[in-house]
C-alpha cells in the first residue's frame, strides 16, 4: 500500500539533475597535478645516473655476498658480538630512561589542560621539534665528537632523539584525559601535586608505559647501528667486520641484531598485554 | 554565644564570559539553615555558573561569597584550598578517577587535608580509611570498595561521588545535576542520600535540579532563577504554577 505514495514513476521525473563531483576547472587542475608527478620522475631518474654496468652486476653480486657469508661464524658470537650486543640493549634502556627526564617536564609544558601560557608552549615545541628533526646518527656523530667514540655518546644520542618522540605522543596523551575528575579533584582542595598524581597520572598511565615502551622498541633497533659512527655497541662490531671483509662474521652480527629485535617485540608485546 | 553565622552569604554576585553579555547578573543569597536547597530554573541560567563560582572551579566577575568567615572571590593559594576542602562537590558526570578503585576515590575526599608527598604515598591516616569504609556502607556499597570506578553504574558511581564529598567533611554540599544522568528511581535515592548526609552532618545541601516535583519532594526552601537573577526564594511550597510560568516562560508544559 505505502509503494503507491512513495514510489516515483519515470514519467514523474521531468528534469534531467546534473551532478558531477568535480568542476571542469577542479577536474583540469587534478590531471596537471598527475602530470607534474609524471614529469618528476622522469627527471629524478635522468638525475640518478644508474651505472648501467653495476646495476646489471648486482643479482651477481648478491649471490656473491651470501656465498662468502655462508656459513656463519657462530663461534665469533663468543669473541665479540655477545659483549657488543649487551652494549646495544643497555644504550637503548639507559637512552630511554634518560630521555624521561627531559621529555616528562616538556610534555607537561606542551599540553594545553596542564599549562596554559602560549609561551610555556611555544618553548616546549621548539625542543621536541629539534629532537625530532636530527636523526639519532647525527646525534650520534655529535656526541661522539663531544666525548669521544663509546657508549656515553650512544646513550646520549638515544637520549635526545626519543625526547621530541615520547614528549609529544605523552602532551597528546594527557590532553585527552577527561577533565572532570581533575575539576573533581580541585574542589576537594587538593594541592596540586596531588592533583598531577591523582587525577592526571592514573588516566595518563597506560598511555605512558604503552609510549615508552614503543620508543624502547625503535631505541634497540636504533643503537644497533650507532656503532658506525663510533657510539658503541654491535655497529662497531659490525663495522670492524666490514672493513676487514670478514663476510661469515658479518652475517652473525647480523643474525644477532634480528634476533633480539625479534626479541624485544616478543617482550614489549607481552608487558603491554599485562598493562592495559 | 551569639547567633550563628550563615553557612554562606553571596552579594551581588555577577559573572560574565564575555564582557559585556553578564550570565549571572547580581545575585544576593544567604544560606542560613541546613538541608536540601533547590535551585531550579531553565539552562543556560546561570545555575552551573552560581554552583561552580562558590568553590572557584569557576571565577566571579564581581561581588563576594562570604564563607567560613572569608570572601572566597578573593582567595588565593592556600586559603583558596584551604576553603576549598570545606566545600563538598557533587557533579552530574560523577567525575570519579574510572581507573582507580571505589575506596581510594572516596578516600580522594581527604587529598585537600594532605601534602602532595603524602597523597604519592597514599599515606592516609587510619581514620580516614574508617571513614571511608563506614560511608561506602552508608550509601551500600561496601562490597564494591575493591573495584574500579569504571566497574560501577551511574547510580552507583554517583554514590561513591557523594561519599568523596562527605569525606571531606564539608560545611556546605554542592551538587550540580546530581540526578540529571539518572533514571527517576535512582535519581530519587541520590537525593535522599544527599539528604540524609545534611541532615546527619547538619550541613547546607545546594542542588541544582531540572526536575521541579524532585525539588518539591526533597527540598524545604527552593530558588528560582531565571536569566541571570533570582525570581523566586522561599518555601517549596510557595511554587506555584504562576511563579514556575514565571521562571520557565510559556505555560503549555504545565499541563
Amino acid at each position: 500500500m505505502l509503494s503507491g505514495v512513495f514510489s516515483v514513476s519515470e514519467t514523474d521525473s521531468k528534469i534531467d539533475h546534473h551532478w558531477q563531483r568535480f568542476t571542469l576547472k577542479k577536474q583540469l587542475s587534478r590531471y596537471a597535478v598527475y602530470l607534474s608527478f609524471l614529469i618528476a620522475l622522469v627527471l629524478s631518474i635522468r638525475t640518478v645516473e644508474v651505472i648501467p654496468e653495476f646495476f646489471y652486476d648486482a643479482p651477481e653480486q648478491i649471490a656473491d655476498l651470501f656465498a662468502r657469508m655462508w656459513p656463519i661464524s657462530f663461534e665469533f658470537y663468543q669473541i665479540s658480538v655477545h659483549e657488543a650486543m649487551i652494549e646495544t640493549l643497555n644504550i637503548a634502556t639507559l637512552g630511554t630512561l634518560v630521555t624521561l627526564i627531559f621529555a616528562v617536564p616538556l610534555a607537561f609544558m606542551n599540553a594545553s589542560n596542564i599549562v596554559a601560557s602560549p609561551w610555556s608552549h611555544w618553548i616546549s615545541r621548539f625542543f621536541l621539534v629539534s629532537s625530532r628533526s636530527i636523526n639519532s646518527l647525527i646525534w650520534a656523530l655529535l656526541f661522539v665528537a663531544i666525548f669521544g667514540p663509546g657508549v656515553i655518546a650512544g646513550v646520549l644520542a638515544i637520549a635526545f632523539r626519543s625526547v621530541g618522540f615520547i614528549g609529544k605522543l605523552l602532551s597528546e596523551a594527557i590532553e585527552e584525559i577527561n577533565m572532570g575528575s581533575v575539576e573533581a579533584l580541585r574542589a576537594t582542595g587538593a594541592p596540586w601535586g596531588a592533583v598531577l598524581l591523582k587525577g592526571y597520572w592514573p588516566q595518563v598511565k597506560p598511555a605512558f608505559f604503552s609510549i615508552v615502551l614503543f620508543r624502547w622498541d625503535i631505541n634497540v633497533r636504533e643503537s644497533a647501528v650507532l656503532g658506525l659512527v663510533g657510539a658503541g655497541g654491535i655497529g662497531i662490531v659490525l663495522n670492524n667486520s666490514m672493513n676487514l671483509f670478514e663476510w661469515q662474521q658479518v652475517a652473525m652480527s647480523l643474525l644477532a641484531i634480528f634476533v633480539v629485535v625479534i626479541m624485544a617485540e616478543i617482550v614489549v608485546v607481552n608487558i603491554r598485554k599485562r598493562l592495559i | 554565644m551569639t547567633t550563628n553565622p550563615p553557612f554562606l552569604e553571596i552579594k551581588g554576585l555577577k559573572k560574565e564570559y564575555v564582557a559585556g553579555k553578564p550570565i549571572l547578573k547580581g545575585i544576593d543569597l544567604t544560606i542560613s539553615e541546613p538541608g536540601i536547597i533547590a535551585i531550579i530554573g531553565p539552562s543556560g541560567t546561570g545555575k552551573s555558573t552560581l554552583i561552580r563560582c562558590i568553590n572557584r572551579l569557576i571565577d566571579s566577575t564581581e561581588g563576594q561569597i562570604i564563607f567560613d568567615e572569608s570572601d572566597v572571590c578573593q582567595a588565593k593559594g592556600t586559603l583558596l584550598r584551604q576553603l576549598r576542602r570545606q566545600v563538598g562537590m557533587v557533579f552530574q558526570e560523577y567525575n570519579l578517577v574510572e581507573r582507580l578503585s571505589v575506596i581510594e576515590n572516596v578516600l580522594t575526599g581527604r587529598l585537600g587535608y594532605m601534602s602532595s608527598w603524602q597523597a604519592w604515598r597514599r599515606n592516609f591516616s587510619q581514620n580516614d580509611i574508617n571513614t571511608a569504609f563506614e560511608l561506602l556502607d552508608a550509601v551500600g556499597l561496601s562490597d564494591h570498595a575493591k573495584n574500579r570506578a569504571d566497574s560501577l553504574s551511574g547510580g552507583q558511581r554517583q554514590r561513591v561521588g557523594i561519599a568523596r564529598a562527605v569525606m571531606q567533611h564539608p560545611k556546605i554540599l554542592l551538587a550540580d545535576e546530581p540526578t540529571s544522568s539518572l533514571d527517576p528511581k535512582t535519581a530519587a535515592e541520590i537525593m535522599e542520600l544527599l539528604a540524609k548526609f545534611s541532615r546527619q552532618k547538619h550541613i547546607p545541601a545546594l542542588v541544582n535540579m531540572h526536575d521541579v516535583s524532585l525539588a518539591r519532594k526533597f527540598a524545604k526552601r527552593i530558588i528560582g532563577m531565571a536569566e541571570g537573577v533570582i525570581v523566586y526564594d522561599g518555601d517549596a511550597d510557595g511554587i506555584t504554577d504562576e511563579i514556575l510560568k514565571q521562571i520557565y516562560g510559556g505555560e503549555e508544559w504545565l499541563n
